[in-house]
């Protein structure tokens, strides 16, 4: 019922344009115990079918640029494999602190960033 | 052009090596990324980087399954939450002005990210 909770919670926050992760993998953390790479790989599995609703919709609307995408995503798929492979390397405690120190960075720019429209 | 698209693989693997290493948070990297350096509006940028973070996400999983760093059932349950949170979240929730947004958020986040760090 908690998981339920969270991800409920999360998913609210994900379409307010604030990355639904930064919600979800502490409070599972911080709250249910949950280790932190489980934590990260259940993000990772909860926002495919998310995205593959709103890349549906995006597309409909003609929202999607993607004449750049085909060298980002080749830059990026590398990164994935190397980043996931280190994660699972990194030992649980450190993985949470790097964290950690990631999303101290999220918070103050969130808190600092002007507003574009 | 060449630096253009040393430019591209270099946004790409860092978003990728962030992505893949939190679990998340490449978003954060790509969105400013594609406005700054590619000019793209705020819309477009959202909508486009979902559609580069996808397969990121997809590797990054199978790398996560594969060394068994995922539990099945316990995404489903979130999941189920998530999707059903987003359905409200995008039906109801539009009107608050995201400049108050973003600076409670931040609050919100710096402090989650030292209970993370010291705890």
């Amino acid at each position: 019922m908690k998981l339920i909770l969270i991800g409920l919670f999360s998913g609210i926050i994900s379409g307010m344009g604030i990355g639904g992760g930064v919600i979800l993998i502490p409070s599972l953390v911080l709250l249910s115990n949950i280790e932190q790479i489980q934590a990260q790989g259940i993000n990772l599995v909860v926002f495919i079918p998310s995205a593959v609703i709103a890349l549906i919709t995006h597309n409909k609307e003609g929202n999607l640029d993607s004449k750049h995408n085909k060298k980002i995503i080749i830059g990026g798929l590398t990164g994935a494999i190397i980043g996931s492979l280190l994660a699972t390397q990194i030992e649980e405690n450190n993985l949470r602190s790097y964290f950690g120190i990631f999303l101290l960075g999220v918070g103050i720019y969130e808190l600092f960033k002007k507003n574009r429209s | 052009m060449k630096n253009n698209n040393f430019k591209l693989l270099s946004l790409g693997l860092i978003t990728g090596i962030i992505n893949g290493l939190f679990g998340s948070g490449g978003g954060m990297i790509i969105v400013p990324a594609l406005g700054y350096f590619l000019g793209l509006k705020e819309y477009k940028a959202h909508a486009t980087a979902i559609s580069i973070i996808l397969p990121i996400t997809i590797i990054s999983t199978i790398v996560y399954f594969l060394s068994n760093s995922i539990s099945i059932a316990t995404s489903l349950f979130v999941m189920a939450g998530s999707l059903l949170g987003s359905y409200i979240g995008a039906k109801s929730l539009k009107k608050i002005p995201s400049k108050i947004l973003s600076k409670a958020f931040g609050c919100v986040i710096i402090y989650t990210a030292l209970r993370m760090i010291f705890q």
